[in-house]
């Protein structure tokens, strides 16, 4: 809608650039944002402005502010990966996916906040601190609370955002943004899509590239797209997709951008419901609402039908085998010679690259990191690496199977519950809590399947549940259409932020477009 | 069973982090038992996987230079530097044993 608005000249870039700069002051309570670019945002919208005047625009994301989450590498503009180790670093050049983004014309308002090195399903190991759910603050919510004695613990309250993309979710979801870039390694952007209410997609692995992206598990990261409908995610994507030279995981297959068709009969589609994503833990209105979903699809005329997935419940553990190993080879290249911290330390190499690293990684990321390194000894690796590759090999057998056997799209749930306030989700550590909150997003990753959250209700507390689509590997088109049919059906309400009184107007009830596709 | 302390002394060298306290070492103690439910899985004749593209051929282009140059950029970054040089401590001198180490280890 916005990007019409924009063609027709109703709104122009530099205000729509400065309506959001100021939305993100008005919300940087929320502390989604690590770094806001405003000069550059500013001179970019101008730029995309005269292309307007010039009736020249170069496509639907010209003039669109975008933000991306802080483990991507923006040209001139410090990425941290909210950690300490690159904290000053300032990117010497642009992910592939930042490029595309900027060469379509989008304005890069900033970068978001994240777990530290994307590691954790909350957005609250940063050292900017955690990321406050917009939705903590909306009507809807504060309806449903409790009212508390002292009007002080309203502060105390707010509710996670889900991780590890939380900044970009809440840029999102409170409208500070029309899309954002965020990363899914085991759920780390439908997690707190589903948190936030937007919709947080996961292409499958190869279809965009992960250069510029500080990588996590190479072979299972992927760039995540967060928007608040499905339309603006396929249009975003459409940006995003082919292969890029520059990262050899990229699939050579040409592909082709699509618009996504308004699906009216379902009763050729098959969906399937895996029962072992009745995880122990998941929330019994989640588990209605994934049920009334599933009564949706069949009354429409589609074939629902349960499957099974039986190595599901063995995915996360293989996944936390996988991820350590991983990460502890990623992580190897901070050793602050070339960029990032550098300790004061100079004895020898190997003290100096130790101390560097005392210094500049959190307890989760040196925890994963020795981890990691336990189970790549000589005396482990058969053990406990090949043994988690070959988990994988029959996780990823599962969706074959099934897919194979003429199911077009798995229906399960996001998450296991919705938000948990900030208070309760500290009081388990980062290990205990990703283990239990990726469970049901962690397996499409394993098989480098595509998936998506699509907003479905609000819980009894007032807060977004997400349900889950997975797709066959590339069919994003089929995914996609088929989140958008759903998408269409449950009418997701839109957040109604509350004036904060101490921080800033009523911007939110001025702003009428919601998405810009 | 529990991890040694020779084996956790030669993690820290490997990985040259530390575990800071007790509870560094009890996260890894946790970690080692959680990753230990793999063994119920019976994997007999499955092949290890790398990655789920492995039934393409990966992408290798040209042995062409395409860009570079960028010196001054790259040196931006670093803290120590001498004209086109990073500047390292020197190397080869291997971390102190573990008794002598400034590590929690140490009391162990």
């Amino acid at each position: 809608q916005v990007s019409a608005a924009l063609k027709e000249g109703r709104v122009t870039p530099t205000e729509l650039c400065q309506r959001c700069l100021a939305l993100v002051q008005s919300t940087k309570f929320l502390n989604a944002y690590i770094t806001v670019a405003e000069e550059t945002a500013l001179k970019q919208a101008e730029e995309s402005e005269k292309r307007y005047r010039r009736g020249q625009p170069l496509g639907v994301l010209d003039g669109i502010p975008i933000a991306v989450k802080d483990n991507f590498n923006t040209a001139g503009i410090e990425t941290t990966c909210a950690s300490n180790m690159l904290k000053g670093y300032i990117s010497p050049y642009n992910a592939t996916v930042v490029q595309k983004l900027l060469d379509q014309g989008a304005v890069l308002l900033g970068k978001t906040n994240l777990d530290e090195f994307a590691m954790g399903s909350g957005s609250t190991d940063g050292v900017f601190g955690p990321v406050r759910n917009p939705w903590s603050y909306s009507r809807q919510y504060k309806e449903k609370s409790v009212p508390k004695p002292h009007s002080e613990d309203e502060e105390s309250d707010w509710v996670i955002t889900g991780g590890s993309s939380g900044g970009s979710a809440a840029a999102v979801s409170s409208f500070t943004c029309f899309a954002a870039l965020g990363s899914d390694t085991g759920g780390s952007t439908r997690n707190p899509a589903a948190h936030c209410g937007v919709v947080g997609l996961k292409p499958t692995y190869g279809l965009i590239s992960r250069h510029g992206l500080i990588p996590l598990v190479n072979s299972m990261d992927v760039p995540g797209i967060l928007t608040r409908c499905v339309d603006d995610a396929a249009v975003v994507l459409g940006s995003l997709a082919g292969h890029d030279p520059k990262d050899s995981t990229t699939v050579q297959d040409n592909f082709k951008p699509f618009e996504l068709p308004n699906l009216t009969d379902v009763s050729k589609l098959s969906i399937g419901i895996p029962k072992e994503y009745r995880a122990p833990g998941l929330s019994s209105e989640i588990l209605s609402l994934w049920s009334k979903a599933a009564d949706l699809f069949k009354s429409a005329g589609a074939k629902v039908i349960e499957v099974s997935l039986p190595h599901t419940c063995y995915s996360i553990v293989c996944y936390h085998v996988l991820c350590t190993t991983e990460v502890a080879s990623n992580m190897a290249r901070f050793d602050g010679l070339e960029y990032g911290h550098r300790s004061d330390m100079n004895k020898s190499t190997e003290s100096m690259y130790a101390a560097t690293r005392r210094e500049g990684f959190n307890d989760v990321v040196r925890g994963r990191i020795l981890s990691g390194n336990y189970f790549l000894l000589k005396q482990n690796y058969e053990n406990y690496f090949i043994k988690a590759q070959k988990v994988r090999r029959l996780i990823a057998n599962d969706f074959v199977k099934v897919f194979g056997s003429g199911v077009d799209v798995l229906l399960t749930p996001t998450t296991l519950s919705d938000a948990v306030p900030y208070k309760e989700f500290i009081k388990e550590d980062n290990r205990t809590r990703s283990t239990q909150d990726d469970i049901l997003t962690q397996a499409a990753n394993m098989a480098g399947l595509p998936a998506i959250n699509v907003p479905t209700a609000l819980s009894e507390r007032g807060l977004p549940v997400g349900l889950q689509f997975i797709g066959r590997s590339f069919q994003e088109k089929q995914l996609l259409t088929v989140a958008k049919w759903f998408e269409k059906q449950v009418k997701f309400p839109v957040i109604q932020l509350e004036e904060v009184k101490r921080h800033g107007h009523g911007v939110f009830q001025h702003q009428k477009s919601a998405s810009f596709s | 069973q529990k991890v040694s302390v020779e084996v956790l002394d030669h993690l820290e060298h490997l990985a040259l982090v530390d575990f800071r306290d007790a509870e560094g070492v009890e996260r890894l103690q946790k970690a080692i038992q959680f990753a230990d439910q793999l063994h119920e899985v019976n994997t007999n004749g499955v092949e290890p996987m790398d990655s789920v593209l492995e039934d393409r051929c990966l992408y290798l282009r040209e042995d062409d230079v395409t860009e570079g140059n960028c010196t001054k950029e790259l040196l931006k970054n670093a803290r120590a530097k001498v004209e086109e040089y990073f500047v390292a401590p020197p190397g080869n001198i291997p971390l102190p044993k573990l008794e002598e180490r400034e590590t929690f280890l140490q009391g162990s």
